[in-house]
């Protein structure tokens, strides 16, 4: 018995390995579920479908979080092409959205609605981006190690969030929402949701950036700095500015996500506004293969299975939180899990040795 | 004919029968047998992508083949893993080798043994300095690995796998990397391992080699397996005939240089690397226009240090290196990145020793990698892959790249397809100058040949080619001038029409008196 790797497999293949799993994925749940609490597997599968799929605003809301998290994995893929380990994207999310309220408190309602919108657009951006370029000059210039480096920025960035909201709170419990009267620095509602404006933006960035990557020249550039840097400097690349250039970049998308979640979502700004989407993009990215269509893929599954574990553990006094991770636990063990299967096959080893050319696929 | 006699009643030490392996839908063995008894040398002969290291690679236990049976002294054996393999006696000596730099010789050699008690490095020593005296190894077992030339670094490699036992010893060219003078001492040992009753297979590209060290030779082509001579009784055109599958023209041409004029001037140039060492020693030599100059020197000697200070590559303590245009004008190189180069208006091309971990990108296919050179062609700010696709494709078609299609990563072509993509895409960029580093390393003898035409047709074109290269045979058939290094300095620069191979082996290893160094540059 051994492994080799399959060629050219065939689309019903890997996706009937991928359907399989999951429902092999829900046998082994139902099991579980059953053992524990006694419940009918079937019920709690439908309470956790509900999760995202029970009215327009479950699903919208999912919809919402999935750009988030897509946005950062969008940001974290071009950095991660290029072999450079950016796990700071939690910090720079928290320092886009820090200085979006910034704006928001400080021009809020001075200034024409559509000026402020650039303004913070504008403004995160470079927040991102400043807390990227740091590690990213650093690397570039002497060499340090990035993972720590842009690792350690998060911890920066959320205390400095936490000491600018205790500030603004005064002796407030909470910030609550910025500008709630004027609404100043608020996405205006379309199709219902404040929002929607934050999908659209996701959605460009997400064409930009699979295009950027695999069309564009600077994404070549950093596609061969990534496989070697001696090739990068033969093909007369300039190594420095093009690493400091790609964290520049994805920084500022990791703003941008900042901004939509306090324009659009939260409205207001604290050390918990990026969620930990910041760790969780990194999965996702590399999950995903840097390909931005797998990329939604993985972000929506995700959020699927958040949004649904926190559904029937309200539901269910039986299923408490730790049950429902077990649950999601093991549908996303099935699911990467059958992601081997479709790149690999176990071959028996043939006594005889047979004239037949090849074994069936 | 006494031999092979003897051979029919003796049991092989190995034999392989309708060894069968595809990688996806490429069959890179199929249904070979192949026998190698003891006290036996047997060359692995066959072009890039004959199969030979797939096959060779099943019998370490590194691939498992999908059909097929390997037999070990007559009984059917399963090999799992190389760790199986040494097991059962099989060694092989890789081309590229896995050693730790900071470990002596001993240490590398016990690791990864899982003998029972404690490590005992001086008992390892001794067993070791067994190992030497027994075959005319010369080795130090304390000495550091870093410390170590290439030679005794193979060296290591070899009292590894006879320190674990092995008596089928598997060499994946052992002699790219040595001098002639090292290559003599390794066929000495070879032949000491013979007489003490071991199988050894050699897998080589230089048929000369072949002629001198083996007993018989078995021949691959497209994965299948062709037949076996006796090697005393045939020639290396019969050799070369049956591993291309039809006549080969085996003299290298030498057309004269047409009207040749200065191109690149280097002048004492000086190249000291980040511990300090010096790598170039004011260096000072010139490339003319439609000639081909070598570079000869044991490896290590600057030759990457030299090509890379002129593609710009390299950061240089002192010295200079002008470019000579055709209309005369100077144009300082050092201090220039490969952009910039290319910016001045000089069209340089480089085929660097390190081909998938410099001159192209191993993840990427074709023609992407056609565009590492010409990416920034065009206005906008996208790639435009129309242009590079047509080159791949030009390219696959003149030099006969063996590839499944375009989209291919070439890390995935063998490597003299690999080579022929990186030399075909230099050309194209029509250069004046073409610097090339081991331009037929590892190559089978079409391709090589391939790529010497297309350095003659380059040369006859006008441009300047400065071919490092290590086989002294091809060095003085190939090339108008050769330039000698020795320790990073120019011991010589000998006209390769009139010189001879023990005149240039020892400029590479005999430092001159500076009074008699400059030959007929000067």
């Amino acid at each position: 018995m051994h492994i080799t790797k399959r060629t050219d497999v065939k689309l019903w293949q890997s996706w009937g390995a991928r359907i399989i799993a999951i429902i092999l994925a829900l046998v082994v749940n139902g099991f579980f579920i059953d053992s524990v609490t006694g419940l009918n597997p079937v019920d709690v599968y439908k309470i956790m479908w509900t999760g995202t799929f029970e009215s327009t605003y479950n699903f919208m809301t999912t919809l919402r979080d999935v750009a988030m998290l897509l946005c950062i994995s969008l940001a974290l893929a071009p950095a991660f092409k290029m072999r450079f380990w950016n796990i700071g994207a939690e910090g720079q999310v928290l320092m886009g959205a820090l200085l979006s309220a910034v704006v928001m408190i400080y021009l809020g309602g001075k200034i024409p609605s559509s000026s402020l919108f650039i303004i913070m657009f504008i403004v995160s951006c470079a927040a991102g981006a400043l807390w990227a370029a740091i590690p990213a000059y650093f690397r570039a210039k002497w060499k340090t190690n990035e993972t720590l480096f842009t690792l350690m920025m998060n911890y920066v960035a959320i205390d400095i969030v936490d000491v600018c909201t205790n500030t603004w709170r005064g002796s407030k419990s909470s910030m609550g929402q910025i500008n709630a009267h004027t609404k100043a620095g608020w996405f205006p509602k379309v199709l219902g949701y404040r929002f929607t404006i934050s999908i659209l933006i996701v959605l460009a960035l997400a064409i930009i950036i699979e295009l950027y990557l695999n069309h564009s020249k600077h994404g070549y550039e950093l596609s061969v700095l990534g496989e070697s840097e001696d090739t990068a400097r033969y093909a007369g690349i300039n190594v420095q500015k093009v690493i400091v250039r790609t964290m520049l970049m994805s920084g500022a998308i990791c703003g941008i996500a900042g901004f939509i979640t306090v324009a659009g979502t939260d409205m207001t700004v604290s050390s918990a506004t990026a969620r930990g989407f910041g760790f969780t993009a990194i999965i996702v990215t590399w999950l995903a293969g840097l390909k931005t269509p797998y990329m939604f893929g993985m972000s929506f599954l995700l959020i699927f299975l958040e949004k649904g574990a926190s559904q029937i553990s309200s539901a269910y006094s039986s299923l408490n939180d730790y049950s429902t991770q077990v649950i999601t636990g093991i549908i996303l063990f099935f699911i990467l899990g059958s992601e081997f299967f479709v790149k690999y096959k176990l071959v028996r080893r043939k006594k005889e040795t047979a004239k037949k050319g090849g074994d069936s696929k | 004919m006494l031999m092979e006699s003897q051979n029919e009643k003796r049991v092989p030490a190995v034999s392989m029968r309708n060894i069968t392996k595809t990688f996806g839908s490429v069959v890179a063995n199929d249904h070979v047998g192949l026998d190698i008894y003891r006290g036996e040398i047997l060359a692995l002969l066959g072009e890039n992508g004959s199969g030979k290291t797939t096959l060779m690679n099943m019998l370490s236990g590194l691939y498992y083949p999908d059909e097929g049976q390997i037999f070990i002294d007559g009984s059917e054996v399963s090999i799992p893993n190389p760790r199986v393999a040494l097991g059962m006696g099989i060694g092989m000596v890789h081309q590229h080798f896995k050693l730790v730099d900071v470990l002596t010789a001993t240490e590398n050699i016990v690791l990864g043994l899982k003998d029972k008690g404690r490590l005992d490095l001086d008992a390892a020593a001794v067993k070791i300095r067994k190992i030497c005296t027994d075959y005319g190894f010369d080795i130090d077992p304390h000495r550091k690995i870093y410390d170590m030339s290439v030679s005794e670094k193979q060296t290591v490699e070899i009292i590894k796998v006879l320190y674990r036992g092995a008596d089928i010893l598997i060499l994946d060219e052992p002699t790219a990397v040595l001098t002639p003078q090292e290559t003599t001492r390794l066929f000495d040992i070879i032949r000491n391992m013979k007489s003490d009753g071991k199988a050894i297979i050699i897998i080589t590209h230089k048929l000369q080699e072949v002629m001198h060290v083996s007993d018989r030779v078995a021949v691959l082509r497209k994965g299948a397996y062709i037949g076996d001579l006796v090697t005393k009784n045939t020639s290396i055109q019969e050799m070369t005939d049956m591993m291309v599958g039809h006549k080969v023209n085996l003299n290298i041409d030498r057309p004269d240089p047409v009207s040749p004029s200065p191109r690149i001037v280097v002048k004492d140039l000086t190249v000291t690397d980040k511990d300090g060492l010096v790598k170039l020693d004011h260096v000072s030599f010139t490339a003319n226009s439609g000639e081909i100059l070598g570079i000869a020197g044991i490896s290590g000697s600057g030759q990457k240090e030299l090509l890379e200070a002129i593609a710009g590559l390299q950061t240089v303590d002192s010295g200079s290196i002008e470019y000579i245009e055709d209309n005369g004008s100077h144009d300082q190189l050092i201090g220039k990145d490969p952009l910039a180069i290319s910016n001045l208006g000089v069209s340089l091309s480089f085929v660097p020793e390190d081909r998938l971990g410099m001159g192209l990108v191993g993840n990427m296919d074709i023609t992407d990698n056609m565009m590492l050179r010409s990416f920034r062609n065009g206005k906008t700010v996208f790639t435009d892959r129309k242009a590079p696709r047509k080159l791949a494709g030009h390219v696959v078609k003149k030099l006969g790249v063996v590839t499944p299609d375009l989209s291919t990563p070439v890390r995935k072509l063998s490597g003299g397809n690999v080579q022929k993509i990186l030399v075909g895409r230099e050309i194209a960029s029509t250069p004046t100058v073409l610097l090339s580093a081991y331009a037929v390393r590892g190559l089978d003898i079409n391709s090589a040949y391939l790529i010497y035409d297309l350095m003659n047709q380059q040369k006859e074109a006008g441009v300047s080619i400065v071919y490092v290269g290590e086989d002294l045979d091809v060095l003085l058939a190939l090339c108008d001038r050769i330039v000698v290094l020795c320790g990073g300095s120019c011991n010589g620069i000998l006209d390769a029409r009139t010189t001879t191979k023990e005149e240039v082996g020892l400029r590479m290893t005999t430092k001159k008196e500076p009074a008699s160094v400059g030959g007929s540059d000067e």
